[in-house]
């Protein structure tokens, strides 16, 4: 996926910088998470790891980064395959955006993100690029690294220092800047199973099917009958990271969804999301489309959907 | 029992057929031979250094690092390039008083748009050439820069050409009537001011073009993804100062071309002279981003327009300003004129009044070029005049079709002069007002609409009427003094073996002209389509003529293919009349056979003929010399324009809360005279439309208020995608024109021309009950919310 970070800098640094052809670069291709890791610390700063290639190809091309190498993590199996963990399902880093969709254990266990799938981009996107390239890039108009934040999921890293472990909620930090180093690489991604008692919903509006959002959200709900007992929701598109909305959540944690607390919960808004300055969308306008998406969220998360 | 015979049910008979293109499956199987894809021996490749300013003083140019870079054979700069090629200038003798700038392939000191070409590359491989770029240096001085209408008309501000007196590159006039006492006398007056975003052409194959230049031959050979190469091999011969027979100039097959291909451009004027300076091919393919800051972008508009009418809803008169933005020069050899000079013509065309006034402004500002694109002013005039006839039908009460129905001009009263004075020999929009009305079955729309309103549901229904140019005569370029024909030759043999093929001028860019000049050359001659091979686009081979632009190619193209065909015909029928001793009058061509004219009993294969001409002429009388080989031209003779009209409707939803709009459903009605493939006129119907609606709703080269393009990548550029695309219906109206013996008109613009207006009717209709109202497009969330006060 290109990133539409990338893509703001090649629109407007287009009389600038002018390529169609990468750099030339080396390459190597990882069997093991360590010999990935390895080549890189060997390399210095100057590697970039490569799996699906949907925003690092173009950027290459553009010439926006020209790494001296290329370090090629796509048959590193340990980072593959989705499969149960106790009370997580463990998704590989290098599953990819069409396996997000295919996938039985994502459908049943993780329904947000099975559900956001096909706003991810384009069929031929979907069947390169990869959910751990999506969350390492962290566009924060991308759906699946706000819908890490909404899940309430784990991220696994493998670095030079060994392995460790980050909750989305301290992942992403500022604009493409997360908790991930140089040199490190995320491996897989834990998300909760999804239990009888919860509910999601999912939706992004844009001009046109597969673009970027002009505001996105998803979010997930556990309900007692008809009350609401824990509630994350998570909006994309709306600043410089997927960005979780506390205050909102707050209103409607013990309430029940009518249109009352939906109005609150729509008005709570303002003091959640700050809207960047931006040519097209005034941020005055994307609050106003957040939080008529939030409005329509709440009404089918109420409606049981 | 079967319908009766017509004129499809003899033999041969496919003017009017829905028969598949025969390139088609040659393109689909990815066997397409496109200049991007060429690849000859020696070829080196061409990279451009481009402008980051939008207007600055280049003070040096440092080439040094990059000259030395290992597979670079040439670094030239404007100095070089200038002291081969001779400067060219954008304007035409018809339009008085108009003014730009001389041009050459890179700049000597000064850059005027962001993007600009400066420094060219040559290296064994594009990946070399653009490493050099980065090697080069150029020193700027900013210069004020030019960006908005306003700025650019304001006494003593920047100038985009230093040294003139100001921004203006034409003005234009036309005062038809009594304007002021129509509206001092109006019942009712409408009025508002339009904005239209620049857009561009996107098309799938940018512009790529290989030029080798042989110094031991002093030939010039161009490969050239192009509508028009017989253009530019007259222009590249002049500029570069080679003999026009030293100079071949090839288009195969194009990527699409929409009018963007038939400009120049400096890279390509570069690239020749580059392969002159070598004496090797050299290739350039813009790349995409390169194509949004180089390509002519288009439609750059703000009109103000009113309308007078009576108390019934009679037009009694329009007034009309139109400034438009063309970029820093007017684009050569066509001008960035034309779609202005269309704008103030086309507005109003549909309609009986008489009483017209317009005003046209062309101002320079820095950026990139504007020019031709598909349907040239027809969208802007068209979206100006429909929204004013809606917005005068909501004033008298009266429903957008009554109002319509009262003002057209009459089906049966033509010859009309429209009140812009183009003459129009024959159109029908009574005929097509009521065939939309049924397509649509605009009452049960009209039904659902107030239905769905009652429960929050937006609906919005729009229609535009539309006339559209085509067939161009001199009138167009060459009485300004272009050297761009508007005749089209073509030369057709029959072979040895008794088939038949065609060298004929028009072009072939992806729209299925082989496939309709096939079948007009299958249909005189009395032959199978198979049997006939057309053969398009290289200056070595084919007849000098137009090509394809404006809508021509069927209309004089086709003319010119079936008058040259029957020439053919007759000089097969002599010779079989000698061997059959015969009268040639009681013979005809039916299946390739020759036969009774009376009777159609079979007297003679046609190859018999080819085969007596060609290889035992001592068997044919004395004397006798068989003329198998036919060339002929036409120009078209009579109205300068072969106008055709049609109407469009559109059926779509506006969410309040978001701005969004979703197409539900286009229509068509189109006349272009006489159909000859349906299947192709509906598919351009389709087309055209789709890049219509892009333009409608999504389309826009934004700026900064320092003249760099904001989205400038297929990312923040939208075009128009199948999800949001709405079904077209279309229906047919055929008025055929009396001018030529084939009587068709040209379809490729029509869709483009009405597909924004009724679009921003549709959605002004669906704001209707909120005191909201557009009259900018691209129609875009942000404008509809805003509209609506929503934010």
């Amino acid at each position: 996926m290109v990133t539409n970070l990338a893509s703001r800098l090649m629109s407007r640094g287009i009389s600038r910088k002018r390529a169609v052809k990468a750099r030339a670069f080396s390459y190597f291709r990882a069997a093991t998470i360590d010999q990935a890791l390895d080549a890189h610390a060997r390399a210095g700063d100057d590697a970039r790891f490569i799996a699906g290639g949907q925003s690092l190809v173009p950027a290459l091309s553009l010439r926006l980064q020209a790494p001296r190498l290329l370090i090629d993590i796509t048959h590193i199996d340990e980072m593959r395959g989705v499969r149960r963990e106790g009370d997580t399902l463990r998704i590989g880093a290098l599953t990819r955006h069409c396996e997000m969709l295919s996938e039985p254990l994502i459908a049943e266990f993780a329904p947000l993100l099975h559900a956001a799938a096909p706003f991810v981009a384009h069929p031929a996107i979907r069947n390169r690029g990869t959910f751990g390239g999506s969350v390492a890039l962290a566009d924060p108009a991308s759906e699946f690294p706000a819908m890490t934040l909404a899940l309430g999921a784990e991220i696994e890293i493998a670095g030079p220092a060994g392995h460790r472990r980050v909750k989305a909620d301290d992942f992403f930090i500022d604009l493409c800047e997360t908790a991930l180093q140089p040199g490190e690489l995320i491996t897989a991604i834990y998300v909760p199973l999804f239990k009888a008692d919860q509910r999601f919903a999912f939706d992004e509006l844009a001009r046109r099917r597969g673009d970027y959002a002009l505001v996105g959200c998803g979010m997930i709900a556990t309900c007692t009958g008809e009350r609401i007992d824990d509630i994350r929701i998570s909006f994309f598109s709306v600043g410089n990271t997927p960005t979780r909305v506390k205050g909102v959540e707050a209103t409607l944690i013990g309430a029940r969804l009518d249109a009352e607390r939906i109005a609150a919960a729509q008005g709570a808004l303002e003091s959640d999301l700050a809207p960047p300055e931006s040519d097209e969308v005034p941020p005055a306008m994307r609050l106003h489309l957040a939080r008529v998406l939030l409005g329509r969220l709440l009404g089918h998360l109420g409606e049981g959907a | 029992m079967s319908a009766p015979l017509t004129s499809l049910d003899r033999p041969n008979s496919y003017i009017g057929r829905s028969v598949p293109r025969p390139n088609a499956k040659r393109l689909l199987a990815g066997r397409g031979r496109y200049v991007s894809d060429l690849r000859l021996p020696r070829m080196l490749h061409a990279a451009f250094l481009r402008s980051p300013h939008a207007h600055a003083k280049i003070v040096s140019i440092n080439i040094d690092e990059a000259r030395a870079l290992e597979g670079v054979h040439l670094v030239a700069t404007g100095a070089d390039l200038a002291k081969i090629c001779t400067p060219w200038t954008g304007t035409l003798d018809h339009f008085k008083g108009m003014t730009s700038a001389p041009q050459l392939p890179l700049p000597l000191d000064r850059v005027v748009w962001a993007g600009q070409a400066v420094v060219a590359v040559v290296a064994e491989s594009r990946a070399i050439a653009e490493d050099a770029l980065e090697l080069i240096e150029v020193d700027y001085e900013d210069l004020p820069v030019v960006v908005d209408i306003d700025s650019a008309r304001e006494a003593g501000g920047p100038l985009v050409n230093p040294g003139t007196a100001n921004n203006t590159c034409f003005r234009s006039q036309l005062d038809n009537g009594t304007v002021d006492d129509a509206f001092a006398h109006a019942a009712h007056v409408v009025e508002e001011e339009f904005t239209f975003g620049r857009h561009t052409a996107v098309t799938l194959e940018p512009r790529a073009i290989v030029a080798e230049y042989d110094p031991s031959a002093g030939m010039l050979t161009v490969h050239h993804g192009t509508q028009t190469p017989y253009q530019f091999q007259d222009l590249y011969s002049r500029h570069y100062g080679i003999p026009e027979a030293r100079v071949r100039v090839i288009a195969t097959d194009i990527g699409g071309s929409f009018g963007m291909k038939l400009h120049v451009y400096h890279e390509d004027m570069a690239v020749v002279g580059l392969s002159i300076l070598l004496g090797r091919p050299v290739k350039y393919l813009a790349d995409r981003m390169e194509s949004f800051v180089s390509d002519i972008h288009a439609r750059d508009h703000r009109v103000r327009a009113r309308m007078a009418l009576d108390a019934k809803g009679e037009i009694l008169a329009m007034d009309v300003v139109d400034l438009t933005a063309i970029g820093a020069f007017s684009t050569y050899p066509r001008t960035s004129v034309v779609e202005g000079n269309q704008v103030i013509r086309l507005i109003g065309a549909p309609y009986r009044f008489r009483n017209y006034r317009a005003t046209l402004e062309v101002i320079f500002q820095n950026k990139v070029q504007t020019s031709q694109y598909r349907a040239v002013g027809h969208p802007i005039a068209c979206a100006v005049t429909e929204r004013l006839v809606d917005m005068a039908a909501s004033k008298v009460g009266l429903d957008p079709f009554v109002i319509r129905a009262q003002n057209v001009i009459a089906d049966d009263a033509y010859p009309q002069t429209s009140p812009t004075g183009y003459r129009f020999e024959a159109l029908s929009h009574q005929a097509c007002l009521k065939r939309l009305h049924e397509i649509m079955d605009y009452g049960s729309l009209r039904a659902e609409q107030a239905d769905l309103r009652k429960r929050g549901v937006y609906r919005g229904i729009g229609i535009a009427a539309f006339v559209e140019i085509t067939n161009p005569s001199p009138a167009f370029y060459g009485v300004g003094g272009a050297r761009i024909s508007s005749q089209d030759g073509a030369i057709v043999s029959l072979t040895p073996s008794g088939e038949v093929r065609c060298l004929i001028s028009v072009t072939e860019q992806g729209q299925g002209t082989e496939a309709i000049i096939s079948q007009i050359v299958a249909d005189q001659l009395g032959l199978a389509q198979e049997r006939v091979k057309v053969i398009t686009g290289d200056t070595e081979v084919t007849p000098h003529g137009g090509a394809t632009w404006a809508c021509r190619g069927a209309g004089i193209g086709g003319e010119t293919a079936l008058q040259a065909t029957r020439a053919l015909k007759r000089n097969i029928l002599e010779i079989a009349a000698l061997i059959l001793q015969e009268q040639p009058s009681a013979l005809d061509i039916v299946d390739g056979e020759v036969v009774d004219a009376a009777t159609r009993k079979q007297r003679l294969p046609i190859f018999e003929i080819a085969r007596i001409a060609y290889f035992r002429s001592d068997t044919l009388p004395p004397g006798t010399q068989a003329q198998l080989t036919v060339s002929h031209h036409f120009a078209p003779q009579g109205y300068p324009f072969a106008f055709t009209n049609g109407i469009q409707g559109c059926s779509l939803e506006v969410d309040v809360e978001t701005g969004l709009i979703k197409l539900l459903k286009h229509f068509i009605v189109e006349d272009c005279g006489r159909v000859i493939n349906p299947m192709l006129v509906d598919e351009q119907l389709r087309g055209g439309i789709v890049q219509g609606l892009g333009a409608a709703l999504f389309e826009e080269c934004r700026y900064s208020e320092t003249g760099q393009l904001m989205n400038g990548s297929l990312a923040d550029y939208l075009v128009p995608m199948p999800m949001e695309m709405p079904d077209i219906v279309i229906a047919h109206v055929e008025t055929p024109t009396a001018d030529t013996e084939l009587g068709a008109k040209g379809v490729g613009e029509a869709g483009t021309a009405a597909a924004s207006a009724s679009v921003l009717n549709a959605v002004n209709d669906a704001l209707a009950p909120f005191d909201a109202t557009i009259s900018s497009i691209p129609i875009t969330p942000a404008k509809v919310l805003k509209a609506l006060k929503r934010f």
